[in-house]
């Protein structure tokens, strides 16, 4: 949990002059080849487009649209998830009820049902947090049922045997058993919150980046669309973040990293 | 304190077929008596076990238990298990206090009760540190406090020194006993190792598989306190050899 600072800054290091070693690349290839800004524009460009947005307050507004979108998605599906999940992994019958109609849903593919949930909710956010939530749901069910199932079963019996009724034992060992689980699902769920969000702004919205991106795209500005990208990239990864200290703070109690380590 | 009489118990396996893993056992226990429960492994002494702490339902038989007919987990049951199985999110003195929890006992009283209990087991030091900062046996330890954190009658532990290494292992006999005399618990210790069954008990049970029965229920009648000298008491040496014999005929023993 605690790693020596030396180490985080050498990584951090390392990883600063890979991207500035690709940057590079990409700037010179792009002069060299003399490559059309609508193909490929280069990272300067891309980075005075960036300035650009960042000096405009409508970048911003589009920037909370998308965010409360991002949010709004994250924890309305893991809460969903997570509350199903603790259903089917406390209950065999309900197990065997739900569960293939649980695969059944998660087969589908949500991009393919994007464009009727903006039908039914409409252009605004609202859509955008309901196919955010929908692509979120599933990972955080797999991973809460799969936590409930591990807590051992020798455990188990040490609860009942000092009389734990059933609610204790879930509250004392099989919830707790869970959150390593539930916390690798929110890892996962974060970042896909992100594309749920983006899909459903391509579908059809009003504002947001993934609308900001589709803008550009139709005025030749891919240098602007690069720009968003990054920033969306950003907001993923701060996020991310975010969800992997609450994550080694929570379950203190495992040693190994979040699922998608910060280095 | 604990009457057992007529106890069986068949698992059903899969395929139809039945074992009988315990077989009309009949078992008085008096109260403050430290009896050590020994056999190889399928004697069906685990299964006695799982029973007394309800966690496994009987065929046949009837248990009293400090007066009452046993249904299920019992508060006048204080169990150790052969895995300290203590839970990691929680420090020594919390783990400690789960079963006063689980009983909605008066967590005030149970606390002060756990800190007595830690400096009982020589852990004063480690009160607020985590399961994984100690070592087994220390961990086991704490294990026997939890076990008596609602002062139970009846003390059952189930190969609590069996991880141990042997040195470890001597040194937790003696604290046993230190422990026993000074709480006055009724104690079944459960073990595969015969020396370790006759050192610390008042009587000895012999349990032989296929199917687990009792064969013998010996009264070992040694001075107590008992120093590891009595290892080398020509007395202790007869009454393990008295049991031992009982394995040679009807198999071995895991140590």
């Amino acid at each position: 949990m605690t790693r020596p600072s030396t180490k985080h800054l050498a990584a951090a290091a390392q990883q600063i002059a890979l991207l500035a070693v690709v940057l590079g690349v990409w700037e010179a290839s792009v002069r060299i080849f003399d490559v059309p800004a609508i193909v490929l524009p280069s990272p300067i460009s891309i980075f005075e487009q960036l300035v650009k947005l960042l000096g405009s307050a409508l970048f911003y507004r589009h920037i909370w649209v998308t965010l409360s979108e991002i949010l709004g998605g994250f924890v309305l599906g893991s809460a969903a998830g997570i509350l199903l999940g603790t259903a089917i992994g406390l209950s065999r019958v309900l197990a065997r009820l739900l569960f293939p109609y649980v695969i059944a849903f998660e087969t589908m593919p949500k991009v393919a049902i994007a464009p009727i949930i903006v039908i039914w909710a409409g252009y605004g956010t609202g859509s955008k947090v309901i196919i955010a939530a929908l692509i979120v749901f599933f990972p955080l069910l797999a991973n809460t049922v799969m936590g409930l199932r591990s807590a051992p079963r020798e455990e188990i019996e040490m609860l009942r045997a000092f009389t734990a009724t059933r609610w204790q034992i879930f509250r004392m060992a099989q919830l707790k058993h869970a959150l390593p689980h539930i916390f690798t699902g929110l890892d996962i769920a974060i970042v896909l919150s992100v594309i749920g969000a983006i899909v459903g702004e391509f579908v059809g919205a009003k504002a947001g980046l993934g609308y900001l991106i589709l803008q550009n795209n139709f005025n030749f500005n891919i240098a602007g669309s690069f720009a968003v990208l990054f920033v969306l990239s950003g907001i993923g990864i701060v996020l991310h973040w975010i969800v992997s200290a609450v994550h080694e703070r929570v379950v203190f109690w495992v040693d190994s990293a979040p699922a998608l380590s910060r280095n | 304190m604990l009457s057992i009489s007529g106890l069986s118990k068949t698992y059903e396996a899969r395929g139809g077929g039945k074992t009988l893993a315990l077989t009309e056992l009949d078992l008085m226990v008096r109260r403050s008596e430290f009896i050590s429960v020994v056999g190889p492994s399928g004697c069906g002494k685990s299964t006695l076990l799982k029973i007394l702490a309800g966690i496994l339902p009987r065929s046949t038989g009837e248990i009293e238990l400090a007066g009452e007919l046993l249904t299920g987990p019992s508060r006048h049951i204080g169990l150790v298990f052969q895995a300290p199985l203590l839970l990691p999110w929680l420090t020594v003195k919390e783990n400690i206090l789960v079963p006063a929890k689980i009983q909605r006992l008066d967590l005030v009283a149970a606390a002060k009760r756990a800190d007595e209990l830690i400096e009982m087991v020589g852990l004063g030091a480690f009160a607020r540190s985590y399961p994984k900062e100690l070592s087994g046996g220390m961990q086991q330890r704490v294990g026997i406090c939890r076990a008596l954190i609602h002062d139970p009658d009846f003390l059952l532990m189930d190969e609590p020194f069996g991880a141990l290494d042997a040195m470890t292992r001597e040194t937790m006999n003696a604290e046993l006993q230190r422990i026993w005399s000074l709480s006055g618990k009724t104690v079944m210790l459960i073990t595969h190792s015969i020396p370790e069954a006759v050192y610390l008990a008042d009587r000895v049970i012999v349990m032989t598989p296929r199917p687990g029965r009792i064969v013998d229920d010996i009264a070992i009648d040694l001075p107590r306190p008992r120093d590891l000298a009595m290892h080398s008491n020509p007395q202790f040496g007869e009454y393990v050899m008295r049991i031992r014999r009982h394995f040679n005929s009807e198999g071995s023993l895991d140590a």
